[in-house]
């Protein structure tokens, strides 16, 4: 399956594109999904930190990802 | 009542102040946050700020949800401007009211300082010589 992954702010100009396809099985859990995307994009190896995002919430580490879940890359916020 | 937006126009600090208004309050704090001149040293051309916008207002409203559990406030109000900002623009409004002060004062802190741990907008520094995203890098 194809998960489409909204990337914000420096992540967004680091891997080009608002959404990214990543194909994945079944299921995944964040903590996976985080070192696929790490694998994927060395680059965010670079960031001080990130979390993942699914349909709007934070992801804990064992938080599920089904297909058509929203997922994105959160890199440090810096709001106010 | 609790009053959340992200708008990338002006934001009307006035409106923000004559919303909090409550006959039940006798004090009302205000944060207004504004973009400074200069940044370790360099002079600040302008700031971007970006928004995941939906899960930046869910993050909004858990914050004001956590605020009335804590502090007995009649209203709270978050307001943050996204887009190019320059110099001396505001960003960013919060306003709350209670029946006393020490409610309203400590519930505006923790807002702003819990806003900038938690919600998803991001701001960038623009200089004359580059520019940064804030807290991107170790």
């Amino acid at each position: 399956m194809t998960i489409n992954i909204l990337a914000f702010g420096i992540v967004k100009e680091m891997v080009g594109n608002v959404s990214i396809g990543l194909p994945v099985n079944d299921i995944i859990s964040a903590v996976d999904m985080r070192a696929e995307l790490e694998q994927q994009f060395p680059r965010l190896k670079e960031l001080k930190s990130f979390m993942i995002a699914v349909n709007g919430n934070y992801a804990t580490p064992d938080t599920v990802i089904h297909a058509g879940d929203e997922v994105a890359i959160i890199p440090p916020v810096s709001g106010g | 009542m609790i009053d959340l937006k992200i708008s990338n126009e002006p934001l009307h600090i006035q409106s923000c102040v004559d919303w909090v208004m409550a006959d039940a309050s006798g004090g009302i704090d205000v944060f207004i946050g504004t973009v400074r001149n200069i940044t370790k040293g360099k002079k600040v051309v302008r700031l971007e700020f970006e928004a995941y916008e939906s899960m930046a207002l869910s993050e909004m409203g858990k914050i004001a949800e956590e605020v009335k559990t804590k502090w007995p406030v009649n209203k709270i109000l978050i307001h943050h401007r996204v887009g190019i900002l320059k110099v001396g623009e505001v960003p960013v409004v919060i306003a709350v009211s209670a029946a006393h002060r020490n409610a309203a004062f400590d519930a505006c802190r923790y807002t702003i300082d819990t806003l900038k741990q938690t919600v998803p907008i991001w701001k960038k520094e623009v200089f004359e010589d580059g520019e940064e995203w804030v807290a991107a890098h170790p």
